[in-house]
């Protein structure tokens, strides 16, 4: 139970120093159908040590969003406003030889398709032992001696023989093992998992789920964790963000969202998946489908696929604002909302 | 289930292995991938039974052998009380358009240089029917699957992913079938859109008396559509019940383990998980005796040496393990 004063002492210490620092994140890419705003003013905060969930469905901007905070989203892609600050430093400003710094040293990351993101010309060994050699100067026997312990501690049996393996010579989930093992071989503190266990059998899921708890245990590594599944966020993480059309709609710790949501989306998205101990006649479903990026509606971006819609929806753009200790939603057919003077107002009125 | 009517479809020892390619300028075979492995399961008119798995187990090899899109290694498909396993490409023409398949990706599954009229079109055609029956029946499906007339002149590239899986809806519609083999239909789409199509092939069920195989990954979409469901390892049913029974209490350390690891958007419920151990074996060379045992926390000397069989009960719940739970 979240008291009052359990929040109180909980944005406290948020307020201290989080290790992630993310403020009015707008990034844009340019198509052949002109520029789109795939995050749009997004703003949230990750403790040392904390695991975070950012959820949501294609195209809500979650994958931008990770990708920026190590400036991977591309050529095509433009940081038009806002700052992503790493224990004080802002990661959108430092030059280049800093950010490359960054990446695999301070911060560790993992994607969906390790096939993929491993190199398959390059053994295991190789791999993992690269990132050690370039940001802990290790020279190369004492980086495949550290690369053999990191693959047993990734529960990969027989490591020492394991590092003159190529990718294609594992299985998924032992690739995605890798791929931790080489995400957290500078134990780095933020790790960032981009759908990591997507494309894993359910089984191999939770061992990956698992591993990454023990190992952040250990470490003290904070995790922010993308994905499309909610129970995997349920699961594990402590908190979570939930982004609709490059927006964040709803953020709260895992308990209150999933027992008090607060946005009808994630009210809808919660009750469109079939529960495992209840039998339904039909699931509840959020009608219609998600704006185009092109042609986002004015006023609240959920508005037209609302159930609870009000006039009011349509033209006032409701920001994030705090509705219980520790809990902020977007919306404001919510009793306790209420919009700050003018501020709403002037959104709606933007000149498009 | 009852002797009183005969199944619509009574699938049984259905087997099929691909040849890996090797030798002589890989002329020659080096043994088989054993996909799906002695295989048996009936499914009455209007009953869903769904399938469930992991990657490899054989589930979406199962589906497709159902509609002859692949040709048995051996075993028995009676549909209706003809086995079509046995029928050549000429006899099996007519009965085709009794059993369908949707496709888990609707954008590799449409012809993008077709208007939906006319992919609803094809299959009509060729079954013979009049082009004003053709064209009433298209307005009749896209009013059925939830889309508008208008969207008969438009192209697959036009939709979003759900649309275009109420498209192959509508195509697997067309003929009238009465089972459907349903791949992962939903896995490919978001939450809000998959809960959207299950709806709709339920509704679509309930009208017309449809039976559906719904292979799937997912155990509670399986959950939520199925009668009853059958679970799948290294090519072999190891579990078959009323989903109820399989959900609540299933018997075999496989389904319990694969149970336990689905993730529930339930924060305060913590749950005891079951671990398994290591990959899925080879199919090309499945272990001795047991094919789970090698990952069993159960495993005694009998099932490294003994395959057990698929064994039912009284109440039709069916379980191949040595030690199964009551």
């Amino acid at each position: 139970m979240a008291g009052p004063g359990n929040g109180a002492s909980a944005s406290a210490q948020d307020s201290a120093a989080p290790l992630l620092s993310v403020r009015d994140l707008r990034v844009a890419f340019d198509t052949r159908r002109g520029r789109v705003v795939a995050v749009d003013g997004i703003s949230f905060d990750l403790d040392e040590g904390e695991t975070l969930g950012i959820v949501g469905e294609s195209g809500c901007g979650k994958s931008v969003t990770a990708l920026s905070v190590l400036r991977l989203a591309g050529r095509a892609a433009h940081i038009l406003s806002g700052s992503i600050r790493l224990a004080g430093r802002d990661l959108l400003t430092v030059s280049d030889a800093e950010i490359q710094a960054v990446r695999g040293g301070e911060v560790g990351m993992v994607f969906q398709e390790p096939m993929t993101s491993l190199n398959p010309v390059f053994t295991v060994g190789e791999q993992i032992a690269e990132p050690l050699m370039r940001h802990r100067r290790l020279s190369r026997r004492a980086a495949l001696d550290r690369a053999a312990e990191l693959l047993d501690k990734v529960g990969i049996p027989t490591p020492r023989a394991r590092l003159a393996s190529y990718p294609h010579e594992l299985s998924g989930g032992m690739r995605q093992r890798v791929m931790i093992a080489m995400a957290l071989s500078c134990q780095p503190r933020l790790l960032i998992a981009d759908e990591p266990t997507t494309a894993l059998d359910v089984t191999v899921q939770a061992q990956i789920l698992e591993l990454l708890a023990g190992l952040q245990q250990e470490f003290g590594t904070a995790i922010m964790l993308i994905t499309h599944d909610l129970g995997v966020v349920a699961e594990f993480a402590r908190r979570a963000v939930v982004m609709y059309a490059g927006r964040i709609v709803e953020q709260a710790e895992v308990g209150a969202l999933f027992e008090r949501p607060l946005h009808p989306y994630t009210e809808g998205l919660l009750a469109s998946i079939p529960p495992m101990e209840e039998d339904l006649d039909s699931l509840r479903t959020i009608e219609g489908t998600v704006p185009s990026p092109h042609a986002m509606p004015p006023g609240c971006r959920f508005a037209p696929r609302c159930a609870a819609v009000r006039p009011a929806c349509r033209t006032i753009d409701p920001p994030l604002l705090a509705l219980a200790p520790g809990h902020q939603a977007a919306c404001i057919a919510h009793a306790d909302y209420r919009l700050p003077a003018g501020s709403g107002q002037a959104h709606a009125d933007t000149p498009a | 289930m009852s002797a009183a009517s005969p199944p619509l479809l009574a699938v049984d020892g259905l087997v099929k292995h691909f040849p890996i390619r090797g030798g002589f300028m890989g002329l020659g075979t080096k043994g088989a991938v054993r996909a799906v492995d002695g295989v048996s399961f009936i499914i009455a008119a209007g009953e869903t039974m769904g399938l469930v798995g992991e990657s490899g187990c054989g589930k979406s090899t199962t589906g497709r052998l159902l509609v002859r899109l692949l040709e048995p290694t051996a075993g028995r498909i009676q549909f209706d009380g003809t086995d079509i396993a046995a029928l050549g490409p000429r006899q099996l023409r007519p009965l085709r358009r009794h059993f369908q398949i949707i496709a888990q990706d609707p954008y590799g599954s449409l012809n993008p240089r077709m208007r939906v009229e006319d992919i609803l079109r094809e299959p009509m055609r060729i079954a013979g029917l009049k082009d004003t029956e053709q064209g009433e029946r298209v307005a009749r499906l896209l009013d059925h699957v939830g889309l508008a007339a208008g969207h008969a002149t438009r192209f697959p590239h036009e939709f979003s992913g759900g649309q275009r899986q109420r498209i192959a809806i509508a195509r697997a519609l067309t003929l009238r079938p009465r089972f459907i083999v349903c791949d992962e239909p939903v896995s490919a789409l978001d939450v809000s859109v998959q809960a959207q199509i299950i709806n709709l092939l339920r509704e679509l069920q309930r009208e017309m008396g449809l039976a559906y195989l719904f292979v799937s990954h997912d155990l509670s979409v399986v959950r939520h559509i199925a009668d009853r469901v059958a679970v799948m390892y290294l090519g072999r049913i190891v579990e078959l019940a009323p989903k109820r029974r399989l959900f609540a209490a299933p018997r075999h350390p496989y389904t319990q383990a694969l149970l336990s690891a689905v993730p529930v958007p339930r924060p305060a419920r913590k749950r005891q998980r079951i671990m398994l151990a290591g990959d899925v074996p080879n199919p090309a060379a499945p272990p001795p005796g047991c094919r789970f045992h090698t990952r069993c926390a159960r495993a005694a000397d009998v099932c490294r040496a003994q395959d057990p069989s698929l064994q039912q009960d009284t109440e039709g719940r069916a379980v191949a393990c040595h030690f199964p739970d009551p």
